[in-house]
């Protein structure tokens, strides 16, 4: 796991690109540490962050690192609420706050597997990082809820598709194709993020296989390296994991399931 | 800047509040960083129970307007575990950052503890009083007595009561953490002190609610958001509360104050100091900035150079 500084930098936007509903935010960072695929970073714009909606945001928002190329970091957003709209308005030339990278990432797969990366919506990010880094090649299933949004699937390189209206690729979830996929050839290990539904649905489909799967989770937390309890998911034989230390990316096994938390617009 | 407090000797006013930065995880996150830049003059533990605690189900956080209201309900490993497993790592980190190890002196640990009735702090306060790794006690009062359903901090003649009966159980100083959730603060503080108590600290986080966004849940009401029910509001929010409760309980004691509440730069800590606080404690700014002690203990030190 590679480790932060503890102060947050001040980085600097360098583009912005629209991949359809989604932004990709580069910022240069030639001098910050690799991360590892999976980990991410809290976020915050340098100025002007707060006095929005509510007087909203206030905390820093955390996201996966999705891509890291000639001393660029991405980041995928979506615009949901006020933490992440104001970070789809920065323009090239703006600072980013950044602290990171931080949590445990993926890990390879294990004998001789072969990985297949299942996304769903802006939850594809840490499968870019990851089909960058992997030492074999992935077979990669993503999902979205509508065609705009499968336009974020350019992130990665040859990915088979679902919609939830049918405007791309499989009419349907995309746990049809993993299931589909999984049959056709169970010595796989599936690296996984996206929605709570869509991973519950994976990981349901890969514990009944007998298939290990990893699983980035998503939770709002208010730090990111430990210090608040706030990211919490119930952790099998109970008690509770802290996504930001403990994940964000967690073996499946170690969850009975991924809850469901509809709510608050980050 | 140094600062004597209780008999401790801190290089700088500014410590963290309790619960609000996980050391042991941090070092996970920083690595080296944090042990050569460690950004607390003394470093108070997260809450510790007699038994241990999971905590409250999810959802734990809500982000307010300038704040954050938060419903943890103080997970912890309980008493022993605390001893058994943190503590020795908790002070072998301590002795190991800033310019400790240069002085060989460790950074102090103050362990904040909470129990239920006057029975489980004795026990928690003579626990601690053992251990040499532990330099001070802070106790939290924000809790019910399960022996007379009053909340300990809440009723000056419950707290002073408790205070009697278990200030004996350690020679350790012990601070006490007022909660702002009381009708009256100063008479509070002012039993904590006739109770037995070295110094106190404010203000815990203020209580407050948020409602589920979105749709009711069918019978036109909406359920609360966090999965503990209410929850407690820190943050920039609090700050100007912060502000008059410290300085109603500097007038009303002779014991030194730890002001917190919304700091996140040093005029803010300044202000507290200003009021009468002795010590300043950061807490929900160090969310947003892990560094945050440390730039704050910094810029008090340029303003105090500079005239």
């Amino acid at each position: 796991m590679s480790e932060a500084p503890l102060a947050r930098r001040a980085l600097t936007v360098t583009g912005v690109e629209e991949l359809g509903a989604y932004r990709l935010l580069r910022v240069t960072d030639p001098e910050g540490p690799e991360p590892e695929p999976g980990q991410f970073a809290m976020l915050a714009s340098a100025e002007r962050w707060g006095g929005g909606e509510e007087e909203r945001p206030y905390l820093a928002r955390a996201f996966s690192v999705a891509r890291r190329r000639d001393g660029e970091s991405h980041f995928l957003l979506e615009d949901v609420g006020p933490g992440s709209r104001r970070l789809c308005e920065m323009r090239p030339g703006e600072r980013l706050l950044t602290l990171g990278p931080l949590g445990r990432g993926f890990s390879a797969p294990g004998d001789g597997r072969r990985p297949i990366l299942a996304g769903g919506g802006v939850g594809i990010a840490p499968l870019a990082i990851l089909q960058d880094t992997l030492a074999v090649e992935a077979t990669v299933l993503l999902g979205f809820r509508d065609g705009a949004r499968a336009e974020g699937a350019a992130l990665l390189d040859g990915a088979r598709l679902a919609t939830d209206d049918g405007s791309a690729g499989h009419h349907g979830l995309v746990t049809d194709l993993l299931e589909a996929e999984l049959r056709r050839d169970p010595h796989a290990e599936v690296y996984a993020c996206g929605p709570a539904g869509m991973l519950e649905g994976v990981r349901s489909l890969c514990a009944s296989a007998g298939i290990p799967a990893q699983l980035a989770l998503e939770a709002p937390m208010a730090c990111g390296f430990g210090a608040c309890f706030g990211c919490v998911v119930p952790r099998r034989g109970g008690g509770y994991l802290r996504v930001c230390v403990d994940g964000p990316v967690i073996d499946a096994a170690a969850l009975e399931r991924v809850d469901e938390h509809a709510g608050a617009p980050a | 800047m140094s600062v004597e407090f209780c008999g401790i000797e801190l290089a700088h006013p500014v410590i963290n509040g309790s619960g609000t930065f996980d050391v042991l995880a941090a070092r996970r996150a920083f690595g080296r960083d944090l042990v050569v830049r460690f950004p607390f003059a003394a470093y108070v533990s997260k809450t510790i129970t007699l038994e241990p605690r999971a905590g409250n189900p999810p959802p734990r956080l809500w982000e307010a307007a300038g704040g954050l209201i938060n419903s943890i309900g103080l997970p912890n490993k309980g008493l022993e575990g605390y001893l058994r497993e943190d503590l020795p790592q908790l002070a072998e980190l301590l002795s190991d950052v800033g310019d400790a190890q240069a002085s060989g002196r460790r950074v102090p640990l103050i362990t904040n503890v909470m129990g239920a009735s006057a029975q489980e702090i004795g026990a928690l306060l003579e626990a601690c009083d053992q251990r040499d790794e532990i330099a001070a006690i802070e106790l939290n009062v924000s809790c019910p007595n399960v022996e007379t359903g009053l909340d300990i901090g809440a009723d000056p003649r419950e707290l002073e009561r408790v205070l009697h009966a278990v200030r004996g159980r350690t020679r350790k100083p012990l601070i006490v953490k007022l909660t702002p959730n009381t009708a009256d603060v100063g008479a509070c503080a002012r039993a904590a002190q006739d109770g037995g108590a070295d110094a106190v600290s404010l203000i815990n986080t203020l209580r407050a609610t948020a409602l589920t966004p979105g749709a009711d849940s069918g019978d036109g009401a909406r359920r609360p958001w966090l999965g503990g029910g209410s929850g407690g509001l820190s943050g920039p929010a609090i700050r100007a509360v912060a502000l008059a409760q410290v300085a109603t309980v500097a007038d009303r004691v002779s014991v030194p104050v730890v002001g917190m509440g919304g700091v996140q730069s040093a005029r803010h800590a300044r202000e507290l100091i200003d009021v009468g606080a002795t010590l300043v404690a950061v807490g929900t700014e160090s969310f947003r900035d892990p560094d945050a002690g440390a730039r704050i203990a910094q810029q008090m030190q340029e303003i105090a150079v500079g005239g």
